[in-house]
């Protein structure tokens, strides 16, 4: 343990300042660099036929046609890759027993679900290489498929890879305790319910987006990549095309959003990138939006059958529930399509003391489109299940659900201790969280008149959830399991010759503020103007080796290491500003831009003046001085496998019961992410996570036919949450430092997407409760409530 | 999706437009707001050989009146109409209207003819236009006729207008006393195509309801007219609450198509309840 420093408890001059991003104004003026703005010479384009069908064998691919269109260089087919590509397979070790079949980046002799790319065509624009497609034809033999993840284990299905004896990729029980004890006690109620959550994706504002570039003559590979992870890409693209690593350079410049779509191994970009080592050309492929809905990975879609016992006075004894899952074909490289079920897992019920716990999941293969990491991973399917199952257990013994919280919620000052699944927590606040969740939003005031107004056939109701969420995560989450994917990050601190800073960090920024917080803790450890700090992420080959942006780490692990090198960086200052101005460099400090004496402040010399001498005069030096105004720091997180963040949210909704349309008035968010750093940005985090929370629970959907077809493919169909219906987002914050660190910062960009589901759901069942139903099923649709409301019972 | 190749003109004058829309061995499509018919050509639904772009003929973008009727041309946008005192004067329910289509950079460019030419079940504007009774203009290069606009709409993006006829403007009466208007539209988000929507106008002068229009948009294959509940309505008392409800009850001998997120049943209760609360706006 570290940290956390107290001297960051009082805001400085930027750390704890909702200081403006510097990016901003250029990003609003249209000057945006992202993938799609970048035109390299020679640079062609390409297309995918994809797989009309879910489940088929390629009989034959005829590229006659679209061969002859002008403007067409070539087309590639499944086959043409495999003396290029080595297969890839997405298991990791510590998900025992995880299995799935290597993978290519185009299908040969069978396609596995509908959208998957079965030939790519090259050409010298975009809609010359659609022409193209739109003429190759394709024979395919259409196969059965196991679409429905419920019945994919049954006998009857068809088993989507011939080498396995069924559809399970992985399953895994937790069971501590003992609930059948506990169920066989005659003092305790219990409750059970079925949840369902749907399939959704992320919508990024900027689709997938990729430019490889190779030279020959150097084995040189740079890949302009929309994405979140560049050195874990690096190694990917190095492994499987078969280039060393130092030749791979991965650039992600502006990026217009990810939440976890952008972090994996897709068939598409891996051809394009394949293509360009072939062709020696650059390649350019951007995912429009109807290949973004049907290729982006997915998220979600868990049917849960949840149980929950508690005594007679509300305390909870025993949750138990099993899951299942389905994943597509194949799981997703790197990262596996497990983590979700196994994050499931491991949080449900974390927030509370939980005696018994039993819980199972099962993972299976379908013919649909993969899922994988999104925004929140497992985090909103295990708040749903376990506060969903804390308000029935609170109305069926008729006590109010914030009670039965307090009740059961870990005491403030009962860390560093131990989830019933096992997880190491420490540093959280659910108490004090929820009281001042409870005093904001006048709890009391609002349940009187959701009462009052229920009388005249209004129907309100207020939902809750108490919510952890992993971040700051170590090796434990990924690379003990053989995953090449880092955890720890890296920060370089330059002084340059006019006397600002240069910030390189292996963090990435995709619109959420990464950088302009590296900035604000950069300009006030070291002591300059922000004006002065420059910063770069996302370039393999001008930042530090690291993990980049997942799991909420950037402000916490790359924000520590920029901590650490602005120190290093001072102190390399401060001894030569020493040897300079005959002074010792314990009475020095930097402020403002200059050397300044502690105690008085007094300028002694400019940052500039310092670091010209030792650029241009460093014969004014003695020649044993060290010349260093640069340093460099990493920094992990080593005493906890995760770094968890806690917070308490209510939404107030009104049911309209006569159309089945919900809307949300209000929303309250206390949250703890430790030291805030920055506030503007940390609220928005959770405004926005919130947004998407709201979308998962009321909008968003990908629907697919019993045939494995996906439904809406477009915006028009797809709904996204709009900033119209969106209600007021009242954010407020605990901070409780971890212990881990010197800043103190945990991550904030997760828990509104992990906890809003929960909050709406519960509103909504608070609201249907009198009227004697339930519906534990998101997205909760104007017709999944028309269906819902059949069986209410109006007084 | 990128559009297929197609060739461009952008006139600048209706005779050439329509002279240009005249070829019979290609393709053509009028061009209005392009806020429908760019994505349907991007995601190649719509293949054009040729595009006649219409943004250049200033006489389709007037709005006119006489005593009788008000006279709105084609290319009127959507933002135009909403600035227009001349509308929000004789007819404030097209005021009332305009907010819930889409947002405002889609109606900065959209146009009430490429509205009513696109024939969207699920718009407003081909069922506003019926509830109004008016009446559609087209010309090609022979002439102009006439279509009241309840004959215009044939089904699913299908219209009278044949391939060389444009949409010139589009005629609505003007009543010596105003029109009484209730209109409901439901959606989950705001601005996006209605999932249940209903018109009703009758005579302004007088308590009870008549020459009453019931119509009905976004439940159907084009705009429904359900003259069983006029006939029912014309007579009763605005304020009568039961005469709404039987009024409403009638719409239970009808059977809606579901869609993508709603199934029959739930179109038909949406379908019920828009009329209710359009029933109610008439009183509010
Ligand atoms: C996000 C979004 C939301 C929308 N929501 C709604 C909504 O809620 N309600 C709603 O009603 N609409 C909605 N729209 C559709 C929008 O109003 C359309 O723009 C409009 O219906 C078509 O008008 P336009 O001028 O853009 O026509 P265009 O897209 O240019 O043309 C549409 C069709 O009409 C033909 N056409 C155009 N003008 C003429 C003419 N003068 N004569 C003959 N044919 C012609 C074209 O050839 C084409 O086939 C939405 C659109 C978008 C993009």
């Amino acid at each position: 343990m570290t940290g956390p420093r107290f001297d960051f408890d009082k805001p400085g001059k930027y750390i704890g300042q909702p200081t403006k991003r510097g990016d901003t104004k250029r990003l609003l003026r249209g000057r945006g660099k992202y993938v799609d703005d970048l035109t390299l010479p020679r640079m062609l384009h390409a297309a995918f036929l994809r797989s009309p069908v879910a489940h088929g064998k390629i009989l034959s691919i005829d590229i006659t046609e679209a061969k002859k269109v002008n403007g067409v260089i070539r087309i590639f087919k499944g086959s043409d890759f495999i003396d290029v590509v080595k297969p890839y397979v997405g298991v990791l070790s510590h998900l025992a027993g995880l299995r799935s079949p290597p993978q290519m980046p185009i299908a040969i002799d069978r396609v596995l679900w509908q959208g998957e790319p079965v030939a790519m065509v090259v050409a010298t624009s975009r809609a010359i290489a659609e022409d193209a497609v739109s003429l190759i034809e394709m024979d395919l033999e259409e196969l059965p498929a196991a679409t429905n993840m419920e019945t994919a284990l049954d006998k009857e299905e068809p088993i989507i890879h011939s080498e396995y004896d069924s559809n399970l990729s992985w399953e895994r029980t937790v069971d501590v305790g003992d609930v059948e004890e506990v169920y066989k006690r005659d003092d305790v109620t219990i409750v059970e319910k079925q949840f369902r959550f749907g399939r959704h994706t992320g919508v990024p504002l900027e689709a997938r987006s990729i430019i490889a570039n190779y030279d020959p003559s150097e084995n040189q590979l740079d890949v302009y990549y929309s994405g979140q992870a560049p050195h874990m890409m690096q190694n990917i693209y190095s492994k499987h095309l078969n280039i060393p690593e130092e030749n791979v350079r991965v650039i992600s410049q502006d990026v217009g959003g990810a939440f976890g779509i952008k972090i994996h191994t897709y068939g598409d970009e891996f051809a394009a990138t394949a293509v360009a080592k072939i062709m020696e050309r650059p390649i350019k492929f951007i995912a429009d939006r109807y290949e973004s809905f049907m290729t982006d990975i997915h998220a979600r879609d868990h049917v849960v059958n949840g149980k929950m016992a508690v005594s007679k006075d509300g305390k909870i004894l025993a949750i138990e529930f099993s899951d299942i899952t389905g994943i597509g074909p194949f799981s997703m490289y790197p990262r596996t399509s497990a983590i979700e079920a196994n994050q499931i897992l491991n949080l449900t019920g974390g927030p509370y003391v939980v005696p018994n716990y039993r819980a199972n999941s099962r993972v299976v293969f379908q013919n649909k489109n993969m899922m994988c990491q999104y925004r929140a991973v497992g985090h909103p399917v295990a708040m749903a299940i376990c506060d969903g199952l804390v308000e029935e257990a609170a109305a069926a013994i008729n006590m109010d659900s914030v009670e039965l919280r307090k009740l059961n919620l870990i005491k403030d000052n009962a860390y560093p201790t131990t989830t019933a699944s096992g997880l190491k927590l420490d540093d959280l606040s659910h108490h004090k969280a929820i009281n001042k969740l409870v005093e904001m939003m006048d709890y009391e005031k609002l349940k009187d008149e959701n009462n009052k107004l229920r009388n005249e056939g209004v129907h309100r109701g207020i939902g809750f959830v108490s919510m952890i969420e992993i971040t700051n995560p170590s090796p434990a989450f990924y690379g003990v399991g053989g995953a090449h994917i880092a955890s720890q990050d890296g920060a370089t601190i330059r002084l340059g010759a006019g006397g600002g800073i240069h910030v390189s960090s292996s963090v990435t920024e995709q619109g959420q503020g990464t950088n302009a917080i590296l900035a604000q803790i950069a300009a006030d450890v070291f002591g300059v103007n922000i004006d002065m700090v420059q910063v770069t992420t996302g370039d393999t080959k001008t930042t530090p080796y690291g993990g980049g942006a997942w799991a909420s780490r950037g402000a916490g692990i790359g924000g520590e290491a920029v901590y650490l090198a602005a120190e290093a960086l001072k102190d390399q200052v401060l001894d030569i500003a020493s040897v300079m101005l005959q002074s010792k460099p314990e009475d020095l400090n930097i402020s403002d831009g200059n050397v300044v004496d502690i105690g008085s402040d007094d300028n002694r010399i400019s940052l500039s003046d310092l670091a010209r001498t030792v650029y241009y005069r460093g014969n004014e030096l003695p020649s044993d001085m060290p010349l260093e105004l640069i340093a460099t720091r990493h920094y992990r997180v080593t005493d906890m496998p995760f770094v968890f963040t806690n917070a308490a949210m209510a939404a107030h909704i009104e049911l309209d019961v006569e159309t089945g349309i919900i809307k949300v008035l209000n929303f309250w968010a206390v949250e703890d992410c430790g030291r805030v750093i920055n506030p503007m940005l940390v609220d928005e985090q959770i405004r926005g996570g919130v947004v998407q929370g709201i979308g998962s629970a009321l909008y968003e959907e990908c629907l697919y036919s019993d045939e494995g077809q996906l439904l809406n493919v477009t915006l028009a169909d797809y709904l996204v949450p709009m900033a119209a219906e969106m209600p007021e987002i009242h954010v407020a914050h605990i901070e409780t430092p971890t212990k881990t660190s010197v800043l103190g910062a945990k991550g904030a960009g997760e828990a509104g997407t992990g906890g809003a589901p929960a909050a709406i759901i519960n509103a909504v069942n608070n609201a249907l409760r009198p009227l004697g139903v339930t519906n534990f099923q998101i997205p909760m649709t104007p017709n999944r409530m028309l269906e819902t409301l059949k069986a209410a019972n109006f007084k | 999706m990128k559009a297929a190749s197609f060739l461009y003109e952008l006139p600048e004058d209706l005779n050439t437009a329509l002279q240009l829309l005249n070829s019979s061995d290609i393709d053509v499509l009028p061009l209005a707001g392009g806020q429908s018919l760019m994505p349907m050509m991007n995601f190649r639904v719509s293949q054009p050989d040729l595009l006649v772009d219409l943004n250049k003929i200033d006489s389709l973008k007037k709005i006119d009146s006489d005593s009788n009727s008000i006279k709105i041309g084609s290319m009127v946008k959507y933002s135009d109409m909403e600035k227009s005192d001349l509308i929000k004067e004789k007819i404030p329910l097209i005021n009332n209207v305009i907010p819930f289509v889409a947002h405002s950079a889609i109606r900065n460019r959209g146009t009430i003819g490429g509205s009513i030419a696109l024939a969207d079940p699920a718009a407003e504007f081909p069922s506003l236009l019926v509830s109004l009774d008016a009446t559609i203009e087209l010309m090609n290069i022979k002439g102009t006729r006439e279509v009241k606009s309840e004959d215009f709409f044939t089904g699913i993006f299908e219209t009278d207008r044949k391939t060389n006829e444009l949409v010139t403007s589009i005629n609505i009466p003007i009543n010596k006393s105003p029109k009484k208007f209730g209109f409901y539209e439901i959606t989950r988000r705001h601005g996006d195509y209605a999932m249940a929507g209903a018109f009703v106008t009758t005579d302004g002068d007088k308590k009870e309801f008549s020459n009453s229009r019931v119509v009905l948009f976004a439940v159907s294959t084009k705009p429904l007219r359900i003259i069983d509940i006029e006939v029912f309505l014309n007579g009763n008392l605005l304020n009568d609450v039961s005469v709404q409800e039987n009024a409403i009850d009638i719409i239970n001998g009808y059977e809606f198509e579901g869609d993508l997120h709603n199934d029959t049943e739930a179109k038909k209760t949406y379908a019920k309840v828009s009329l209710k609360r359009a029933l109610g706006e008439l009183n509010g």
